[in-house]
């Protein structure tokens, strides 16, 4: 990264992205309720309007399922939609059209149909949103076949990724945590493109690794950091994508330290620590030196009030903890 | 619009149905596994439709699909050897009856869910206006689709933004085996067409030549940028919903054999002899070359080789 690279906010950088590759090809274009004139919610499109006009920066009627049907028809044909569904939980309505039609036609035209579609929006836990604009629901998806999935942390991430989603002839949900859009970090000037499929390790350590995602990223990092004031050494390894995992990353990291916690502001059971702990303890069960923790949210629908949502999802002292935890056993 | 080839709408749908013929003896000795639903009395629709179209154009088809995809320049040798499971099959045999897509000729797929292929229509037809091109796309939809949100999404977004789209309602009166007169409280299909504001017309379904002339215009409408149309062609399938159900207790053999009556491809002979298109030797040469043909294709199909296992992962991404 070159040292003068100026200073954006992730949604800031992710738009730049997508401008960049709008820019590029003509047959990209954008579909969400508010995305046009208005700039999107998050401001993902403001000022695209007006740059490639209303074909290619489309508002649609509050209808996810048409307008996620349509998009899929759009890019059987050549064309390479992104659509801008504003909340997660928006587009459950959508899910058949996801799973049974999105997910499937790649492999049920034999390869002979691509399907080069974008699906990005908030995710996440914040702000007394209430549960229908808080969900996260990835493992839904990574758990079919067909879609990729990435959850970027940084707004360089989020720049390179979504170039990369653009360009792919995959399905890819492109997801932002509400938490991050506001946050800051240098993105080169430069063209780049961010792999899917590849973990970051943000900080090495010795004594464990922290596996993590999203906005449990920072939170983590700023959890793990006092303790090296006690002389501990945590690793803390950024999925970045949700399908594929890159389990060689954590595999190599787990290989040093001997003790993995997954972090995950998603539910705990059938979620991704469940898979990545099947993983770690098939390919690497001889670097463990403990049973492998995982520390997520509680179960339950996200709630409004200030104290309830706090109370769900995992705290910077609750992963200060649950790290402490793994180091006594 | 191009010249009708009346005679050309006949050879199709005698296609259709031989072919449909051969696949139900074909499934009944077990060499079809799975789904097998028959296009068998709507033989008109499919046919009328697709001869205005260019094979850049597009369908999306139905769980009924099997006329639509030869209608549209599939080779029945391609979909018998998929619903036999064969590596020369339009999915290399990992489809079925009810996922043949031949993206090459724009068959872009029959379907098991009902009503997304509305959508995915919709999308196509946004595709090309994006991308300034002149091809349409069709969804062919029974009247079951019609109460389903899909219809009434599609139907709105494409009016909305003036898309090249035909949604081609064959409305046979049952979807699977409730009546239609039961599941809908506006009985039309085609005045739906008011409450989105596009144009929609009802016809004979069963009446190739007027098929072929609603369609054609509703097609070169949308060709020129005048938007999407709704045509309802009033039809029947005179099988059961699918081949091994039995097709009792909810409609009656009166209903059947009067829809017989109306036959389409009997109806379109008569056309062809009343007004001197053909002789009735050209068309036992044409008849008999058409049978031969369809059990010529399941040959091919049983005669093919199986996909091989090891390609059962291939293809759920892009890149492999």
């Amino acid at each position: 990264m070159s040292e003068s690279a100026p200073t954006l906010t992730f949604t800031e950088a992710a738009r730049a992205g997508l401008a960049e590759e709008m820019e590029r090809d003509p047959s990209i274009f954008v579909v969400g309720e508010g995305i046009g004139p208005r700039g999107g919610n998050f401001n993902t499109t403001l000022g695209l309007f007006e740059r490639f006009g209303p074909r290619r920066v489309r508002d649609t009627p509050i209808a996810e399922r048409g307008f996620i049907g349509m998009c899929t028809g759009a890019a059987m044909v050549g064309a390479r939609p992104v659509v801008d569904f504003m909340f997660l939980d928006f587009i459950l309505d959508a899910f058949g059209e996801l799973i049974n039609q999105i997910a499937k036609i790649q492999y049920m035209s034999s390869g002979r149909i691509a399907m080069p579609m974008v699906l990005r929006g908030c995710i996440g836990i914040g702000g007394s949103a209430a549960t229908h604009h808080s969900g996260n629901y990835y493992p839904f998806f990574a758990h079919q076949p067909g879609f990729r999935v990435v959850v970027p942390s940084t707004p360089h991430d989020a720049k390179g990724l979504l170039k990369t989603a653009i360009r792919s002839d995959d399905p890819v949900l492109f997801l932002e945590h509400r938490l991050l859009m506001a946050t800051k970090g240098p993105v080169p000037t430069e063209e780049y493109l961010e792999p899917i499929g590849k973990a970051k390790v943000r900080t090495t350590g010795n004594d464990a690794t922290v596996v993590t995602v999203g906005a449990m990223v920072q939170r983590t990092l700023d959890a793990v950091s006092p303790l090296s004031e006690d002389g501990l050494s945590i690793e803390v390894v950024d999925l970045v994508s949700i399908s594929p995992l890159d389990i060689p990353t954590i595999l190599e990291s787990v290989s040093k330290t001997g003790r993995l916690l997954i972090v995950d502001e998603d539910y705990e059971p059938c979620g991704i620590g469940a898979e990545i702990c099947a993983r770690i303890v098939k390919e690497g069960f001889d670097f463990l030196d403990a049973p492998i923790a995982r520390l997520n949210s509680a179960q339950a629908p996200i709630p409004y009030s200030p104290v309830l949502e706090k109370a769900i999802a995992p705290s910077k002292e609750d992963i200060a903890s649950a790290v402490l935890d793994l180091l006594a056993q | 619009m191009r010249p009708p080839d009346a005679l050309d709408f006949y050879r199709g749908m005698l296609q259709i149905r031989n072919t449909e013929g051969q696949l139900v003896r074909a499934y009944r000795n077990g060499e079809i596994m799975g789904a097998c639903h028959t296009y068998n009395g709507q033989e008109a629709v499919a046919v009328g439709v697709c001869a205005n179209l260019s094979p850049k154009d597009v369908v999306f088809s139905t769980h009924r699909g099997h006329g639509h995809a030869l209608a549209k320049g599939v080779s029945a040798d391609a979909v018998a050897a998929e619903m036999f499971g064969r590596a020369t099959g339009t999915s290399n045999g990992r489809g079925g009856s009810m996922h043949l897509f031949a993206p090459e000729v724009g068959m872009m797929g029959t379907t098991g869910i009902v009503g997304p292929n509305i959508l995915q229509a919709t999308g196509a037809a946004y595709a090309f206006q994006l991308l300034e091109k002149e091809e349409v796309a069709v969804a062919f939809f029974g009247d079951g689709a019609v109460n389903n949100g899909a219809f009434h999404e599609g139907l709105n977004l494409a009016t909305i933004w003036e898309l090249p789209v035909i949604f081609v309602c064959e409305n046979n009166l049952y979807a699977t085996e409730i009546a239609f007169s039961y599941s809908a409280g506006n009985p039309e299909v085609a005045n739906r067409a008011d409450a989105y504001g596009l144009p929609g017309e009802a016809i004979d379904g069963n009446d190739v030549m007027k098929v072929w002339e609603t369609a054609g215009q509703m097609i070169e409408r949308a060709r020129k940028g005048g938007g999407p149309s709704l045509l309802e062609c009033k039809t029947y399938r005179t099988r059961a919903h699918a081949e091994g159900m039995p097709d009792v207790g909810y409609r009656s053999q009166e209903e059947v054999a009067s829809w017989e009556q109306r036959d389409p491809i009997a109806r379109h002979r008569a056309y062809l002899l009343a007004h001197g298109v053909a002789t009735p030797k050209g068309l036992e040469e044409l008849e008999a070359a058409s049978l031969q043909a369809a059990i010529d294709a399941m040959e091919f199909a049983r005669t093919s080789p199986w996909p091989d296992p090891a390609t059962a992962t291939k293809n759920v991404f892009a890149e492999t």
